[in-house]
């Protein structure tokens, strides 16, 4: 029983049943998950996403102060929050740690919020960023974002996606911040213990880029988002990565031996498009990025 | 306890007014005219004379979003802004009004470009009209610093809770050095007590979401709003009455009127443009013109009964528009039309397009065409109602 009170699942839950979000979206395991490890004495500031925007419809399914500003500025909002909070402390005014987190899709972080997170990034504000990745413009119906990878079909690319994913996790990496890492919604100790370590760090700005299939945008069964985001893993496509201040990249999980990515793709409606070419051309884009990690 | 008296840019007094309100949180990015604010605000911060925190934040429209968070977290948060940089602010200070945070900012009035152009109209406030913020126009370094310290009190008021913005002409008003007197800091504790909000505040203790999602309210939202709009005058011009109390200085609330007892022919304008209108109406009344002038201290709320009351008499109301809604004309003409429908028989009323980018406004140009309009208002009683003064081709 041992390794069962070791993890969150016995602690209170913060986010409540009952959320608007797609039937299979793990976004709701985000929450639950988040929540539950910076407890009660946390403040969540979102912006327009999939995964803020049933938080809140009224009555709400988070149990915490939440404030929703606009697309762009959930960064530069909490930061607001972060020093209000510092100089009530300072004052003497509040005697209270406060986890702050930032709760946002991809184009709210790679894209339209950008600056003002690279702003709080340079800052070293002192906050947990959680980006929830479904590598679209979902919420608005499937628009491709600098989060969607290479050959993908969305309604805005039709043809496939050309370019490709945007690097976040080293771009955060490279503003030399305390914490970086990515996570998988199908890989929740994993998950757990980086968001635990995001808060047990100290201050200054930690990101957490986690991945989070999507069965509306991504054209899956919705009773196999877990296997899905499980696949992205094991082959490669997705990794979980660990940067400390800037340093040394560190893999959590190595799959051995790799999966085919044809193994991922195939289950997606997404990729139906691709031609064998093009697969290839993926598998080895991910070759050359897993040696460099070692796996 | 003594006040002190100091030569103060207008920029700097502001500076001391966010100081004396013992604001909290300070998210600026620079921009001219206004950047000398933060400049003041980061050497009182650094001295330890004012004790807040900061934000060397990435761009205007963070800015915005910062101050949003630090108020909505309970605390005073101040910001300052000009031309594009409050443009690119837009969607927050929407976010701000509808939230019903009572944040003061500074909008230190810059042209809107192109071309780019850093002397001073209204065109960057006034675009913000619709954005729920009261506006308060205020014409030299004394008002800065007292109305900054009053905007606190006003937006804190229970039945306002909104943000207001203190506007004034940049590199004019900003820049240059007046006598100052910085009321104490004791009597200013006195006048505004610390913010403690009770409708919207982040507390782990009692959590709430702040800005839900509901198109079923919306319109309930916007309802109250424009009640606290309403509520907003009457309390402008009662911590005016407050605040002469305490530091025996006092601005009119609404309105500044100025040989108004027999005015036939009134000039109404705002901001510091509103000095040359008053050494042109002492001109006209030598000539035998009974001339007076109204300026509109406060745009939002728009004070139509205020302004209703004031030009009752009058005969021909010349309204000097420093900024243009294209496709229309001036931007406080309509507005001051609208209101004077409520007045029987209406004045006759004429707009004038005027002082864009800091063009030059003389005493001179001012009385000929307030001569000028007199007579073809006595002549005829009409003419082109809308017109351009003093600009290249017309």
């Amino acid at each position: 029983m041992k390794i069962v009170e070791d993890t969150i699942l016995y602690q209170e839950e913060i986010a409540k049943p009952g959320h608007l979000l797609c039937p299979g979206c793990p976004g709701g395991i985000v929450w639950r998950i988040v929540s539950k490890v910076l407890g009660k004495s946390s403040i969540c500031v979102h912006s327009a996403s999939c995964f803020g925007l049933p938080v809140m419809m009224y009555p709400s399914c988070l149990t915490i102060p939440t404030l929703y500003v606009s697309f762009a500025s959930a960064s530069a909002a909490i930061s607001g929050v972060s020093s209000a909070l510092k100089s009530l402390n300072n004052s003497g005014l509040m005697d209270e740690k406060v986890n702050l987190f930032v709760l946002a899709g991809d184009g709210g972080t790679a894209d339209i919020g950008f600056a003002s997170l690279s702003g709080a990034a340079e800052r070293n504000e002192d906050f947990i960023y959680i980006c929830v990745d479904n590598e679209a413009y979902m919420n608005t119906g499937i628009q491709r974002s600098s989060q969607t990878p290479t050959g993908t079909w969305t309604t805005s690319t039709p043809l496939g996606k050309v370019e490709s994913k945007k690097d976040m996790p080293a771009i955060m990496a490279a503003h030399k911040i305390p914490y970086m890492a990515t996570a998988s919604v199908s890989y929740p100790q994993d998950m757990i213990d980086k968001i635990t370590k995001a808060r047990d760090l100290g201050k200054g700005f930690k990101y957490i880029h986690i991945h989070s299939p999507c069965p509306t945008g991504w054209r899956f069964p919705e009773n196999i988002s877990i296997e899905v985001g499980r696949l992205a893993v094991e082959t490669g496509m997705f990794r979980l990565l660990e940067v400390e201040n800037g340093g040394e990249t560190v893999v959590t999980y190595k799959p051995k031996p790799r999966r085919p990515v044809e193994d991922y793709l195939a289950v997606q409606g997404r990729f139906g498009q691709l031609q064998d070419d093009e697969i290839a051309a993926i598998q080895e884009n991910i070759n050359t990025i897993c040696s460099k990690l070692g796996f | 306890m003594d006040s002190e008296k100091k030569m103060l840019t207008g920029n700097s007094a502001a500076a001391y007014g966010v100081k004396l309100a013992r604001v909290r949180v300070v998210p600026v990015y620079p921009i001219t005219p206004q950047t000398t604010i933060i400049e003041k605000l980061i050497e009182f911060i650094t001295d330890k004379e004012m004790k807040a925190e900061f934000i060397p934040i990435e761009s205007e429209h963070s800015a915005m979003a910062a101050a949003v968070g630090a108020e909505a977290t309970g605390v005073r948060a101040f910001t300052a802004s000009s031309s594009q940089g409050i443009a690119y602010m837009h969607e927050n200070l929407w976010v701000a009004s509808g939230l019903r945070l009572p944040i003061v900012m500074v909008m230190v009035n810059r042209t809107m470009n192109p071309p780019i152009a850093g002397a001073p109209d209204l065109s960057d406030s006034l675009s913000q009209r619709d954005t729920g913020w009261i506006q308060i126009y205020v014409e030299n370094a004394q008002e800065i610093l007292d109305m900054v310290i009053q905007a606190y009190r006003i937006a804190e008021d229970k039945n306002v809770l909104l943000p207001v913005a203190i506007c004034y002409e940049g590199m004019v008003i900003s820049h240059f050095l007046e006598a100052v007197d910085i009321p104490d800091q004791a009597l200013v504790d006195k006048f505004l007590p610390p913010y403690r909000p009770e409708h919207v505040v982040l507390d782990t203790k009692r959590p709430m979401h702040i800005f839900i999602a509901s198109d079923d309210y919306l319109p309930e939202y916007r309802y109250q709003q424009e009640v606290a709009m309403e509520n907003a005058k009457k309390v402008i011009e009662n911590v005016d009455v407050e605040f002469k109390k305490l530091f025996n200085r006092e601005y009119g609330g609404l309105l500044a009127t100025y040989m108004m007892n027999d005015a036939e022919v009134v000039i109404v304008s705002m901001g510091n443009i509103s000095n040359t209108v008053r050494m042109a109406v002492r001109e006209l009344r030598k000539e035998g013109i009974r001339a007076g002038t109204v300026k509109l201290r406060v745009f939002r709320p728009f004070p139509k009964e205020a302004v209703c009351e004031a030009l009752r008499d009058s005969k021909l109301v010349i309204v000097l528009d420093r900024a243009v809604s294209s496709g229309f004309g001036g931007i406080v003409y309509p507005e001051l039309l609208t209101a004077l429908s409520a007045v029987e028989p209406r004045p006759s009323v004429q707009n004038y397009i005027l002082g864009l980018a800091g063009r030059q406004v003389t005493v001179a140009n001012l009385s000929s065409l307030v001569k000028n309009s007199f007579a073809v208002y006595q002549d005829s009683g009409t003419g082109n109602p809308i017109q351009w003064i003093d600009v290249r081709g017309l």
